[in-house]
């Protein structure tokens, strides 16, 4: 493993590490900013009035001047812009139209159902991909079993191009219908939890291990991979020692778009299996024009997007300083 | 006009393509797929609209190949009727990214700076979320139903269109011809329309049809989630979300739809892959030519003394296709010996050296009647890593930039000499304070990018000291350093020699640098070895014509600025090219037809110096090398 430890001071490369830093959170702050903007002004861009559209045409004129007010529409756009700023900045997100209770809250008790699908399956597609991947590339390198590789780059290729609630619905056709060894749906003891973590790893863990499998086979090309070569070690250190700790920083910046839709993903999956999580709760919000509800749940997903996609570049940065620093 | 060129090849390069077994299947699917949209609906729409109350909720059966849903309609003649609403609406979505993708795509390229730059970010910011959070984003906007969903799917895919484009356009627009248009004066609409759009077409086009399949996926998975298609109308999604909770009961009338968006989605991928081939953005699969048996070539064993640390003969590498980039050296080196092997690039001298080290680069072979190092067979007892110490060209690239140095020696120990981790680690750290580099604790904890590349160099050979090398490999050891680096790791070669007693085999282009370090030389061309001799004999006692050139084409100290330096006329033969005479004929101005017809092996000539030449030059006969080559190309003639 490469070891995660920053230079010492007074080395040469840390004037490149500033450079670095700061660009990286400078990209993260803009981003952050216009996911609250476009949050903001998502309520502005919906065509007509908004709160009449959520209460149906037919509400009361003082019921919806009263919701225009609580929701602070009537304001002049730019305090309304500093107030929803503010009110964030304290974790408030203002309250659902249809549930009568505070974003926050209907955030904080749907959250950890999300997580508890993201972070397996995020753990899993890492143990999956990778020593799929270098396996492959290591049975396959210098063109040897063209038939292997034709094999793995067929399954990973089909199973990266099906959809991911798609898959879902048939792990539930083969694991809970046909072979019923699964629940079909909702949350309950631990056999509930594999269908969607399964769903949710599969498609990611495909196309991660066939970069992987590039990547590896790009390693194992380097001049330090002869070098490792030359000191006669032993193949599982030269695979383990030399070559992982390599493809594991590139394998992760190519992947790291692949973790962020990771997230969006868990929206299909969990109304597929009708999981009690955000995703469910968005989609929900949407068909019932629950407004603040929809921007809460956004804003939730985007920073948590943002924040993933950082967490990697620094990650991998701190892994490989020499490529990272230097490149971006 | 390069567009033009490109849209009549590339149509040739469909038409090819098309015919292969993919571009077969992709057209035959993409057929069937439109057939189904155009008649399915024609045919079987009475069929699936039709409420029957005494079929309800069926499931599958002869009259009803997928069952029936909660009217009775049936769901087989439901998911083909549904085709033609998901394609068209599918299309209309991709229409919209690919138009608006376009328009922010080429707008950086065409508007004002500052505008362009303010577009490139506002795009560069919309990739960064993850493309169904933004789809989401937009559906609320637009609300449920088919049109906001066409909108919203349309938008959602413009992002990445446009960043996709704009890279392209970026490139493009720095071109001489574009350049050259706007000093025309020819304007912007014009510009875009006549060079920007024909060059990015094709790219773009490719993009389009792979993202056609994700824009069908996330069509069918707004519709699933209740927020695209609404009843009555139905495509493939709304049909999985009415049936999904029918699972438990009917499973294929779940299944059907979903397969139908995933087959779908491959044609749309088949399609792009043909269109990736056409368009050459597909490697072709490099075809192996099956390896040609090398004939035997004979070459007696040198007449080397018992007591050599390195004794090989008939040693060949071979690659596939018959070519023969060593072709059948021998060669020993003594016990403390320090022996050049120079030639020209292309010569097989760093193969020679790779050889040795049983490090011949896949697929290439290596073969040698012996292979004998410090009495052992090489082959079956590897003594590299401990015995045999190698150093590479390039010492920016040789060494691991995710480890620590100090760990990249320390495993060599531990791997080869059974020491534990901290008695591996102090030698480490010892064996870099013997290569002089400064403060080596510390420096052992650091990783290779903050060495500079002479201490680099210092660090691999380091390296080859963690064992007792008797034999330290050097290809090219200097080759990539700075002049002045380069002195120092030559001192520090010749000291590491010193010291340990150790044989060196150093492999260098550089006579001026072989001539410092070494007692032997060895000289190669054509893959083989074709003349040996003493350091000493080097200017002036040279035999072969070859070695003779090679010593006139050095500047030395003395040589007067103002003379040309001697060249060697023509080139050096390509591995597979050899020929049955001696491989420098074609450039030898003393070439006879003996030469052209037969290869001279090589032969004893002076005390301690062999020559594989038919006419070798001896100090009576000698011509100036510079003369000597500036016949040359008149002897090849």
């Amino acid at each position: 493993m490469a070891t995660l430890t920053l230079n010492s001071p007074g080395t040469t490369a840390r004037s490149p590490w500033a450079g670095f830093a700061l660009r990286r959170t400078w990209r993260l702050v803009v981003s952050l900013a216009a996911l609250v903007t476009a949050a903001f002004a998502m309520i502005h861009l919906i065509p007509g009035d908004p709160v009449r559209t959520a209460l149906g045409t037919t509400a009361d004129p003082a019921l919806i001047a009263a919701r225009r007010h609580s929701l602070g529409l009537d304001q002049p756009l730019l305090k309304q812009y500093g107030d929803f700023v503010g009110h964030l900045l304290h974790g408030r997100l203002g309250d659902s139209i249809g549930a009568q209770m505070p974003v926050s809250e209907i955030i904080s008790s749907r959250l950890p159902a999300t997580l508890q699908i993201a972070v397996p399956a995020f753990v899993l597609i890492l143990l999956l991909a990778i020593p799929v991947g270098m396996t492959a590339a290591v049975l396959t390198k210098d063109g040897r079993r063209r038939r292997g590789e034709l094999a793995f780059t067929g399954v990973t290729g089909f199973l990266g191009a099906v959809p991911e609630f798609l898959l879902a619905v048939g792990l539930i056709a083969a694991f809970a219908v046909a072979w019923p060894v699964f629940p079909v749906a909702s949350r309950g003891g631990m056999d509930s939890y594999v269908l969607p973590v399964l769903a949710l790893t599969v498609v990611p863990a495909a196309t991660l291990s066939r970069i992987v499998r590039v990547e590896t086979l790009r390693v194992l090309g380097e001049d330090y991979m002869r070098t490792a070569r030359a000191k006669r070690l032993p193949a599982r250190l030269r695979y383990l020692r030399h070559a992982l700790p390599n493809l594991l920083t590139s394998s992760l910046t190519l992947g790291g778009l692949l973790f962020s839709s990771l997230l969006a993903g868990t929206v299909l999956v969990e109304n597929v299996f009708a999981w009690p999580g955000l995703g469910t709760t968005i989609v929900q919000a949407i068909t019932e024009k629950d407004y603040p509800l929809v921007q809460g749940v956004v804003l939730v997903y985007g920073a948590a997007a943002l924040l993933i996609t950082f967490a990697v570049d620094v990650a991998v940065a701190v892994a490989d300083p020499q490529s990272t620093v230097r490149g971006s | 006009m390069p567009h033009q060129d490109q849209d009549t090849s590339l149509r040739h390069r469909l038409g090819r393509t098309l015919r292969t077994p993919i571009g077969v299947t992709a057209l035959t699917a993409c057929l069937l797929v439109v057939l189904v949209a155009v008649f399915g609906p024609v045919l079987l729409g009475d069929q699936a609209a039709r409420i029957d109350t005494d079929a309800i909720n069926r499931g599958s059966s002869a009259a009803h190949l997928l069952g029936t849903d909660q009217l009775g309609r049936d769901i087989a003649a439901r998911v083909v009727v549904a085709t033609r609403l998901t394609l068209r609406l599918t299309l209309l979505a991709a229409v919209i990214g690919v138009g608006g993708g376009l328009l922010l795509g080429v707008a950086p390229a065409v508007v004002g700076r500052r505008l362009g730059r303010l577009i490139t970010a506002t795009v560069g910011v919309l990739v960064a979320f993850p493309g169904l959070l933004f789809l989401l984003f937009l559906a609320t906007i637009f609300g449920v139903g088919s049109t906001g969903a066409v909108f919203a799917v349309g938008l959602a895919m413009v992002p990445p269109m446009a960043r996709l484009v704009q890279n392209l356009t970026a490139s493009i627009a720095g071109s001489d011809y574009v350049a050259a248009a706007r000093i025309l004066g020819v304007g912007r609409f014009k510009l875009v329309v006549r060079h920007l759009l024909p060059n990015i077409a094709e790219p773009s086009v490719l993009f389009a049809t792979q993202a056609a399949g994700g824009i069908l996926v996330a069509f069918s998975g707004l519709s699933f989630l209740g927020l695209g298609v609404q009843p009555p109308e139905y495509d493939w999604g709304r049909l999985l979300n009415e049936q999904l909770n029918r699972i438990y009961v009917n499973p294929v009338a779940a299944l059907a739809p979903g397969a139908a968006v995933v087959l779908t989605g491959l044609m749309f991928g088949l399609v792009g892959e043909v269109l990736a081939q056409a368009g050459g953005r597909r490697a072709p699969q490099a075809r192996e030519a099956t390896p040609q048996q090398v004939k035997p070539q004979d070459e007696t064993a040198p007449d080397g003394d018992g007591g050599a640390l390195v004794r090989a003969r008939d040693l060949r590498v071979t690659f596939p296709g018959g070519r023969r980039a060593v072709r059948g050296i021998s060669l020993s080196i003594g016990v403390g010996e320090a022996v050049g092997l120079v030639g020209e690039s292309g010569s097989g001298k760093s193969l020679t050296a790779l050889a040795l080290a049983d490090l011949v680069p896949h697929p290439g072979r290596v073969c040698a009647g012996t292979l004998r190092f410090d009495g052992h067979d090489l082959r079956a007892d590897p003594r590299l890593g401990t015995e045999l110490a190698m150093v590479f060209q390039d010492p920016m690239a040789s060494l691991n930039p995710a480890l620590r140095v100090g760990r990249q020696l320390a495993e060599v120990a531990e791997v080869h000499l059974g020491a534990t981790r901290a008695q591996a680690t102090a030698r480490a750290v010892d064996r870099l304070g013997a290569v002089r580099i400064p403060l080596p604790e510390r420096r052992a904890r650091q990783r290779p990018h903050e060495y500079s590349g002479g201490m680099r160099q210092r660090a691999v050979i380091a390296m080859g000291l963690m064992g007792e090398p008797k034999l330290i490999v050097a290809d090219e050891p200097t080759t990539a350093l700075d002049v002045a680096v380069q002195q120092q790791v030559l001192d520090l070669l010749a000291e590491v020699r010193a010291d340990s007693g150790a044989a060196l085999l150093l492999i260098s282009h550089d006579l001026a640098v072989v001539a410092q370090v070494c007692e032997r030389v060895l000289v190669m061309y054509g893959g083989l070895i074709v003349e040996d001799l003493p350091v000493a004999q080097l200017v002036g006692g040279a035999a072969h014509p070859y070695t003779r050139a090679l010593v006139g084409a050095v500047p030395t100290m003395a040589t007067d600025p103002g003379t040309e330096l001697a060249t060697i006329p023509g080139r050096p033969p390509e591995p597979g090219e050899a020929g049955a005479g001696c491989p420098f004929a074609p450039r030898c101005e003393r070439a006879r037809k003996r030469c052209h017809d037969d290869a001279p092996e090589l032969a004893g000539f002076g005390p301690g110096q062999r020559v594989a030449c038919w006419y070798p030059v001896d100090a009576e006969t000698a011509v100036a090398p510079a003369q000597a080559a500036s016949h040359g190309a008149e002897a090849t003639s």
